[in-house]
């Protein structure tokens, strides 16, 4: 969970560096994608590295989610009859909602990457350029769309919040020091991470990109 | 205090159970919840039912014996506690009380609220020991052990082995237990020898006796008795990396 879930989080920060290209104008970010096409070139051909970073991504999403399968399945065979009085786990809401919203990030990300990747799902389709994919997708009228991503950001905020902690306790943090250090950095992260997401779908509900 | 308790009942490791309600009545706020429990046991004799089966032996908050589930929370409400030491000034006149066993795979329950708590003796069997003969109790100062980690093993090794930290997971797991184990052997030079095959050998027996596997949620740590930290698992996957990438 923690090797994986890391590449995961290293590409999340990629992908939202890239997204504040944005906020230079609509040209550069168009410019940007297509260099993403053009990156490792002569040495790849066209598309290449974007290729072979999609399925080093597939391949650690598989991961991650056999793994977070295998623990779920080893939950409950360990526990197979249930308590009769059960409150409300003490640990923090990151960590109740891990395996849930799991589930509820991998849902967006299949929408995501029909949406504004493939543009299926996209008011322009697919024959567009990103900048204006990303225009119509968070605008006002669209109000739903906007509100959707800022859930499934959210999600992956709190998602992050206990896993780059609980990474951390895997990978052999076990000092008082480094616990505070842990759960700093997975804050820090989490929410600069959601902050970098959100501010594209507001920039352009708000008409700040457009 | 009068008050219900609503007890697990179940005559055998075969047999269904259920959840049965018993009033209690005029019992001492300063009656420990074991206590309680023998007065309603007299009460049911009397009356000719079977008493509850409950594991109890030093009634000090040191063997580990006790193990109930109180209104879902692992040797009840009081934080860093054991049922024994637990008192009914804790709960108020009227409440109405749920007592369940440890619910896990690993611990399979004999009777009521008796579980069979073996598959930890099977991950002590597994490496939780120093196989050196040792002896007669060596003098305090004839192997230096710096003080920081003689009170960090100390802190450890006061682990009694209960399984509420089992009993409150969501996972079902044992980390806890074999962490500390694991850290209490593995801070002392007597432990360093065997410190590899250690906690191989005992994450191993901890996955055959069918515990689930750690998700550090953390909720192991808030009702242990002890108070054993939640970094000791942090110190048992760093123990568990190198002696895998030894190999």
């Amino acid at each position: 969970m923690a090797a994986s879930g890391a590449l995961l989080v290293l590409f999340l920060f990629a992908h939202a560096a890239g997204n504040l290209k944005i906020f230079v104008g609509l040209p550069d970010f168009d410019h940007y994608a297509e260099w993403l096409r053009e990156l490792g070139t002569p040495l790849l051909p066209h598309a290449w590295f974007l290729w072979i970073q999609r399925v080093g991504l597939l391949v650690a999403i598989g991961l991650h989610i056999w793994a977070a399968t295998a623990l779920t399945i080893r939950a409950k065979k360990a526990r197979p009859v249930k308590y009769a009085h059960r409150p409300k786990v003490q640990g923090s809401y990151a960590a109740r909602t891990m395996r849930w919203g799991g589930v509820i990030i991998v849902l967006f990300v299949i929408y995501h990457i029909l949406d504004l990747t493939t543009g299926h799902l996209n008011p322009e389709g697919g024959d567009s350029n990103p900048s204006a994919r990303v225009v119509a997708d968070f605008a006002p009228e669209r109000w739903y769309v906007t509100l959707f991503y800022v859930v499934a950001v959210v999600a992956v905020g709190f998602h992050l919040r206990h896993g780059i902690w609980s990474a951390f306790r895997t990978l052999g943090q076990q000092t008082t020091k480094g616990e505070r250090r842990a759960q700093a950095i997975a804050l820090t992260l989490s929410v600069l991470l959601v902050a970098m997401y959100l501010s594209v779908p507001v920039a352009v509900l708000t008409g700040l990109v457009g | 205090m009068d008050i219900k308790v609503r007890v697990w009942r179940q005559a055998g490791p075969s047999t269904g159970g259920k959840m049965v309600t018993y009033d209690v009545k005029g019992i001492s706020p300063d009656a420990s919840f074991l206590e309680m429990i023998d007065v309603l046991n007299e009460t049911l004799i009397l009356s000719g039912d079977d008493p509850i089966a409950f594991d109890h032996d030093c009634r000090e908050g040191i063997c580990g014996a006790c193990s109930m589930v109180i209104n879902g929370v692992a040797h009840g409400p009081e934080k860093a506690t054991t049922t024994c030491q637990l008192h009914m000034r804790k709960f108020s006149d009227g409440d109405v009380i749920d007592v369940e066993p440890w619910r896990a795979a690993a611990f399979p329950v004999i009777k009521d609220l008796v579980v069979d708590r073996t598959a930890f003796d099977k991950i002590i069997q597994a490496g939780g020991y120093i196989t050196a003969p040792t002896g007669t109790a060596p003098d305090a100062h004839a192997t230096p052990v710096p003080k920081k980690d003689a009170d960090a093993a100390f802190e450890a090794a006061t682990c009694i082995g209960c399984g509420a930290c089992v009993a409150a997971c969501p996972n079902g797991s044992s980390m806890l237990f074999t962490a500390a184990k694991i850290a209490h052997l593995g801070l002392m030079p007597q432990g360093q020898p065997e410190r590899d095959s250690r906690v191989i050998d005992m994450l191993q027996a901890q996955d055959d006796a069918g515990f689930g596997g750690c998700t550090n949620a953390g909720e192991c740590t808030t009702v242990c008795p002890k108070g054993i930290p939640l970094s000791l698992i942090g110190r048992l996957n760093s123990d568990y990396r190198k002696a895998i990438t030894k190999r």
